[in-house]
């Protein structure tokens, strides 16, 4: 594991430690701190509080210092950070990640937030660690999953994790937050979905790892596009905004982004809603056999939102012959959407995988089509739980977004958008990121996250993740647990 | 086709800096004077045009940062920082939150609908209208070319009753007298709220946007006087419980609001005589067992049922009962009689946000009323000095009307297009559809349970995580 720390002179942390005059510069706390925050470079200093753990500190620096210069506070910069479902703990123990390739060594809540309810009120029960003699070897832990699993000429496409890159489209973020997303899926043994934005020439050495996306806009769709890829995806919604369609602004439909999308520079485009040409499950079916008349073998993924019918809708495509149902949960996405619709339209894809995945149980084709929840996954606990009721997998977008150091201000589409260069396409701010500073940050996150999975599945007496999906009796939620004594966690 | 429905909104500036999230803190002392400082680099300039507002010492720093971090992670000494404003902690309270008055702010000012990037970073449910969610349709879209295009979607509403059938003679002839109604092109109606600093020209302000915007404003009969009586079109005189009004001075008033209370019937009587053409709403306050009371309304010749929940649309004497749970009774207990179309429900207090319209409205309203909405889009910091007396910290007594009649045309033409966001993706073109449509809703207290109730088993020894 490569170590890949921020891109910037001061990451940002939970706490602070102040040093006053007092220090004798005995260089003890560079001694005892197994996590280098302070340093000895000539005179002793504290370089590194991001990395501080504070009160989780079994041996503290602050407490032990022979000449009690040093003290610990709470970054009040930190507190201005994310939100309920991003918490501050949530972004810095993914930067952590990102960093390190581990989870946070201690002082953050990596695993939920703070929304009060679905993920955030589930837990997973483990069997009691200390006779876990059933949990396999990390090393025997599959946690891979197959995506097709119909029995068709398509191709057969397995992912070595559970989760893929939901689309996120050429003009909405830059190249270089692109193409770190799909070399870091091409590591890992996975995919990256392109978004309705056109396939820029950069990623086809990365062609076996990309998904491509057909939307209502048909931006950048061409035969070519199609048959380079083993994976296509019709995106009928998604999760920000159901029933809106997409919106790019004039501003960012640069020369590239226009000469991508067939489209005039400066003019701001829109991806209506919805595909003008399906009314219902047998207009969807000859969309599904126009990409196969182009590419037989292409696996064929439907990225729906969550309204009250959702599960009809992925029966349907079952029957058109899809073989992934992508369902894009309420809370989830990436670019900018009306509030109103973020919070209100659709239902959290908590409530949707259960129902999806048991109208497929009950029409006898669940073990045919490949479910697949994205919309607000955050963390690996979230992909663990989701599967538990009843997805295959996941596709995560914001996440990686943290890992390049999103900060969650919300003002992807102000100006010269985001003014940490990932979600922008001008040139200055798109040079903030360096790609293989982007690539492997990605790559530490989902490898953290992939080591988070192994544990838990091994820690369930399970060998491969595929014996988790709809295991919800491996899941409580805290609002209904009938005892609340007991437990650890 | 009829003309479309348009909101024409202009950008009505703030005349307070507003209190932002978080401020910064910049320190001076150990400053290297970098030539490339992160202050310049700054991608939204905030730091090259920054001045102190000295009126209310703030530095606008704070008010124009978009919080991206640069310059806080940037700065060779750490000499910048951000953390949380107070101010803007304080503000309002648990139902009016500093997030709903800044986003009123925002689209008074604006007359936009909030927009945002990185997916929704609220709680996952909450109370009141918190607990549901508005569906979509994968397929379906409303009109041909656009939520804004040629073809609408119509946010009209009927006002008073119409009667369930027609009777004829045998000759053939109508019999009934057709009732008399009116219509209006939003199914939002303002009020003057229960507290504020308050002038003249603030309500002639808001008579102003009710009468441009095509709806009405309610307003104490008392107020109406002076340059009011030439908006009486637009106004809706509430008339007081303790002094029963003549009814004179409302000639030309089209809508006359009663409360709830002993003599209502005695009210409804007199005005009844006095303005025949006059419809007559009925102000009933959500209360435990207002059903009943609604019901023994409903014959007399009220034809406007206006439920008002507290300012936090709550029952005035049960905490747990939301304004949306009371729409929903009243809503079932006119269908069950077979009456729904006879009168015309409205339901207030509480409303804050676009979204409420909307949910009201599946739950069972034909529109709603909305009072402190108006008031914030002023600025109301909702601090409310001017109950004890004390002066308003953002001067809306002196506030010019046709800036206030901007503002709420703004908040209205916001509002509009947020009813017609989730409307198009319900794929519904009418909100007259909309009313009751509870299918087209999912609730909290409905898919909670049944996802998540039986997930309640854990082995002695388990452990969770």
């Amino acid at each position: 594991m490569v170590t890949v720390p921020s891109r910037f002179r001061n990451p940002i942390g939970k706490y602070r430690l102040h040093r006053t005059d007092e220090c004798l510069g005995c260089g003890k706390c560079v001694a005892i701190c197994p996590h280098g925050v302070h340093v000895k470079i000539g005179h002793v200093m504290t370089k590194n509080h991001y990395r501080c753990v504070g009160p989780d500190c079994p041996n503290p620096c602050y407490k032990t210092c022979p000449a009690g210069a040093l003290s610990l506070k709470r970054n009040p910069t930190f507190d201005t950070l994310g939100d309920l479902r991003w918490t501050p703990d949530l972004l810095v123990s993914t930067w952590c990640m990102a960093e390190t390739g581990d989870v946070p060594p201690g002082g953050l809540e990596y695993r939920i937030g703070e929304s009060v309810g679905g993920f955030d009120r589930l837990r997973l029960v483990l069997p009691p660690s200390h006779r876990n003699e059933s949990a396999p070897p990390d090393e025997e832990v599959d946690v891979g999953i197959e995506l097709n699993r119909r029995d068709d000429t398509s191709h057969r496409v397995r992912i070595e994790v559970p989760f893929y890159g939901a689309g996120m489209s050429y003009g909405s973020i830059s190249i270089m937050a692109m193409l770190s997303r799909v070399r870091a899926a091409a590591a890992l043994g996975t995919f990256c979905c392109t978004g309705e934005g056109g396939y820029p020439d950069e990623l086809k050495p990365y062609d076996d790892h990309v998904i491509t996306q057909v939307a209502t806009g048909l931006f950048g769709v061409r035969e070519e596009t199609i048959q380079r890829v083993s994976i296509v995806e019709f995106k009928y919604a998604q999760g920000a905004k159901p029933g809106l369609g997409g919106h790019l602004l004039g501003d960012k439909v640069t020369p590239a982004v226009a000469h991508m999308r067939e489209a005039v520079v400066g003019y701001p485009l829109f991806s209506p809603f919805p595909f003008h040409s399906v009314y219902s499950v047998e207009d969807h079916k000859k969309h599904i056999d126009w990409i196969k008349a182009i590419n037989p073998t292409a696996v064929i993924s439907v990225k729906v939102s969550t309204p009250t019918d959702v599960d009809m809708v992925a029966v349907g495509s079952y029957y058109a012959g899809a073989h992934i149902i992508h369902l894009d949960g309420s809370y989830g996405g990436t670019g900018a959407a009306p509030d109103i619709a973020k919070k209100n339209i659709a239902m959290p894809i908590e409530y949707a995988v259960p129902m999806v995945h048991r109208f497929l149980q009950e029409e006898g084709v669940r073990e045919k089509m490949t479910v697949i929840a994205s919309g607000g996954i955050r963390t690996p606990h979230d992909v663990a739980k989701i599967i538990a009721l009843g997805a295959d997998g996941v596709c995560t977008g914001t996440a990686e977004l943290v890992a390049l150091e999103c900060v969650r201000c919300h003002n992807c589409e102000s100006g010269r958008g985001c003014a940490r260069g990932i979600a922008t396409t001008d040139p200055e701010l798109t040079r903030l990121i360096d790609l293989d500073w982007g690539t492997q940050r990605i790559i530490n996150l989902f490898s953290a996250w992939k080591k988070e999975l192994v544990r838990i599945v091994g820690r369930l007496g399970m060998k491969s993740v595929t014996e988790l999906v709809g295991r919800t009796d491996c899941l409580v939620h805290l609002d209904y647990m009938k005892s609340k004594r007991g437990h650890r966690g | 086709m009829p003309a479309k429905y348009m909101i024409h909104t202009r950008a009505a500036p703030n005349r307070f800096k507003a209190p932002t999230k978080s401020g910064i803190i910049a320190w001076w002392e150990g400053c290297l004077g970098c030539l490339h400082c992160v202050k310049k680099q700054c991608v939204y300039g905030v730091y090259g045009s920054r001045d102190l507002d000295v009126r209310q010492m703030i530095d606008s720093i704070d008010n124009q940062c978009m919080g991206c971090l640069r310059c806080v992670q940037g700065c060779p000494r750490e000499l910048i920082h951000k953390s949380m404003n107070p101010e803007y902690e304080a503000l309002g309270d648990s139902h009016w939150t500093p997030e709903i008055i800044s986003s009123l702010w925002y689209q008074a000012e604006t007359g936009k609908i909030p927009v945002s990037g990185g997916g929704y970073p609220g709680p996952f449910s909450g109370p009141g209208f918190d607990s549901m969610w508005t569906d979509m349709s994968e397929i379906v879209r409303p009109t041909r070319d656009g939520i804004h295009g040629r073809e609408y979607i119509s946010t009209g509403i009927d006002m008073g009753g119409t009667s369930g059938h027609l009777s004829f003679s045998n000759s053939g002839d109508l019999q009934d007298n057709l009732p008399f109604g009116l219509d209006i092109p939003l199914p939002i109606i303002l009020r003057v709220p229960s507290f504020g600093s308050l002038s003249g020209d603030t309500i002639k302000g808001w008579a102003l946007a009710a009468k441009e915007l095509g709806t009405f404003l309610a307003l104490p009969v008392d107020m109406i006087t002076g340059e009011l009586v030439s908006f009486r079109e637009s106004l809706i005189p509430i008339m007081s419980p303790i002094q029963p009004h003549s009814g004179d001075g409302l000639e030309g008033v089209r809508l006359v609001e009663v409360p709830w209370g002993e003599n209502w019937k005695e009210i409804v009587k007199r005005i009844k005589e006095s303005h025949p053409s006059a419809l007559i709403s009925c102000r009933v306050p959500l209360v435990r067992g207002m059903v009943e009371k609604i019901m023994s309304l409903v014959d007399s010749d009220v034809s406007i049922l206006y439920l008002e929940g507290t300012a936090s649309g709550r029952a005035i004497d049960d905490n747990s009962i939301f304004i949306k749970d009371g729409i929903r009774q009243t809503h079932l207990a006119l269908v069950e009689r077979g009456i729904r179309d006879e009168v015309t429900l409205l339901a207030g207090g509480g409303i804050a946000m676009a979204e409420h319209a909307a949910k009201a409205i599946i739950c069972g309203a034909d529109g709603v009323v909305i009072d402190f909405a108006i008031l914030i889009a002023l600025e109301c910091r909702m601090c409310r000095r001017c109950t004890k007396g004390l002066p308003c910290p953002v001067e809306i007594d002196r506030a010019e009307q046709s800036w206030v009649g901007s503002r709420i045309t703004n908040l209205l033409g916001a509002w509009h297009n947020q009813l017609l966001e989730v409307m198009g993706a319900m794929g519904i073109r009418d909100v007259r559809r909309l009313r009751g449509e509870t299918g087209r809703a999912m609730f909290f207290e409905d898919l909670d349970r049944s996802t998540f109730g039986s997930l309640s088993e854990v082995q002695k020894g388990y452990e969770l995580e």
